[in-house]
């Protein structure tokens, strides 16, 4: 199997994630971009993981899931205390610093 | 690689679904989507273990997290369309296209010509050899791993916990206020009357009839009044009146009788429940 059109597929799911994280307002779907880009980046190192031969690659993919999975966790408890006490899960509501 | 090019689609749709769509519900079913293609081509590309890992942590935890906290929040919190900085969406787009066709032009200018391919190193299978890289060469990140994610896990419970203000009502405190309520407010001390009590139906959306033929509002859930789907007190009021009014005609007609069979023919259907 050709790697290519593995990194190709990451490469857009990585830039379909940036986009997200970029346009979307809604604080929770922002994290879900997130999770895409971590995503992509995880297909393109179990391909380089083949492409090499050894499994370094697909330690570092676990790892990433790992790191994820507990970022993901702090993450929705801030986004929850945010929305307990602004009643919005909208990043442009999230701006008492600025004034 | 015919499934490859059956997946990658489905992938690039799924993800650009996640930038169109307004529900944020429909985002992280779109997002599973996604992940379990990622998992099955994992599975494609030797990587039995982490197919595993991806469809259950991923899949079966994260995402579950996300529709959680979704719930929590409140399922019709959709995306505002407004634009706080303006323009900001086109800019966005715009760098974010670049930076995608930057990606895929770099990627597709590098040839990669030998494909080892993991045979060799998952000759002992690939979770042995995963194991044995993990305890080895990668010992400490695995330690540090154990030590974030339990940070984490407190991290979360820190931030996720809320002191009691207030005392917790006990069963007694509410015995003691319902007794309160009546003495001051006149409020019924038992419970609230049944729907459907000598009403024409005894369904939940019809409220009992008082003694004097009025309907009883609170013997319907309130929720069910405020949906409006119960039905309305005059139309039952009116129910009530057409049946006396037809009892009054039987008795001038023939009064003293016992008006089984003569009853008048609009009658029929409620005087045989009547009686």
């Amino acid at each position: 199997m050709d790697p290519t059109p593995f990194i190709g597929l990451s490469a857009i799911l990585f830039t379909i994630g940036c986009i997200g994280v970029l346009v979307r307002r809604n604080a929770i779907v922002i994290f879900m971009c997130v999770e895409l880009m971590l995503n992509a980046s995880n297909l393109a190192l179990v391909t380089f993981a083949r492409v090499h031969g050894n499994l370094d690659g697909q330690v570092a993919a676990f790892f990433v899931m790992v790191v994820a999975a507990a970022e993901v966790v702090v993450g929705l408890a801030i986004i929850m205390t945010i929305f307990r006490t602004r009643r919005s899960a909208s990043v442009d509501d999230a701006s008492l610093l600025k004034y | 690689m015919v499934l490859f090019w059956m997946l990658a689609p489905v992938m690039v749709l799924a993800a650009l679904g996640l930038l169109f769509v307004r529900k944020a519900v429909h985002a992280a079913l779109l997002l599973a989507v996604v992940m379990v293609c990622l998992a099955i081509m994992y599975a494609m590309q030797d990587a039995p273990f982490l197919f595993a890992v991806q469809v259950i942590v991923y899949t079966g935890a994260i995402l579950m997290l996300f529709l959680f906290v979704l719930m929590l929040v409140g399922v019709d919190a959709s995306d505002s369309v407004i634009e706080t900085i303006k323009g900001q969406r086109l800019a966005a787009a715009v760098v974010g296209l670049l930076f995608g066709v930057v990606l895929v032009v770099g990627v597709a200018q590098v040839t990669i010509t030998t494909v080892t391919g993991l045979d060799v190193a998952n000759k002992d299978g690939n979770v042995q050899g995963l194991a044995q890289l993990l305890f080895s060469k990668y010992v400490f990140a695995f330690e540090a791993t154990s030590a974030l994610l339990i940070t984490a896990a407190v991290g979360a419970m820190v931030l996720a916990h809320r002191e009691r203000l207030t005392p917790k009502r006990t069963q007694a405190d509410i015995a003691a206020e319902r007794m309160r309520d009546y003495v001051a407010h006149g409020k019924p001390l038992g419970p609230l009357p049944s729907p459907g009590v000598f009403a024409r139906h005894n369904a939940v959306d019809t409220p009992a009839l008082l003694p004097d033929g009025t309907p009883a509002e609170t013997s319907v859930s309130r929720v069910l009044t405020a949906r409006g789907t119960i039905r309305s007190a005059p139309d039952l009021a009116d129910d009530i009146d057409e049946l006396t009014r037809g009892m009054r005609a039987d008795g001038e007609v023939r009064p003293g009788a016992p008006g089984e069979a003569a009853a008048p023919a609009e009658n029929d259907d409620v005087n045989p429940k009547e009686k």
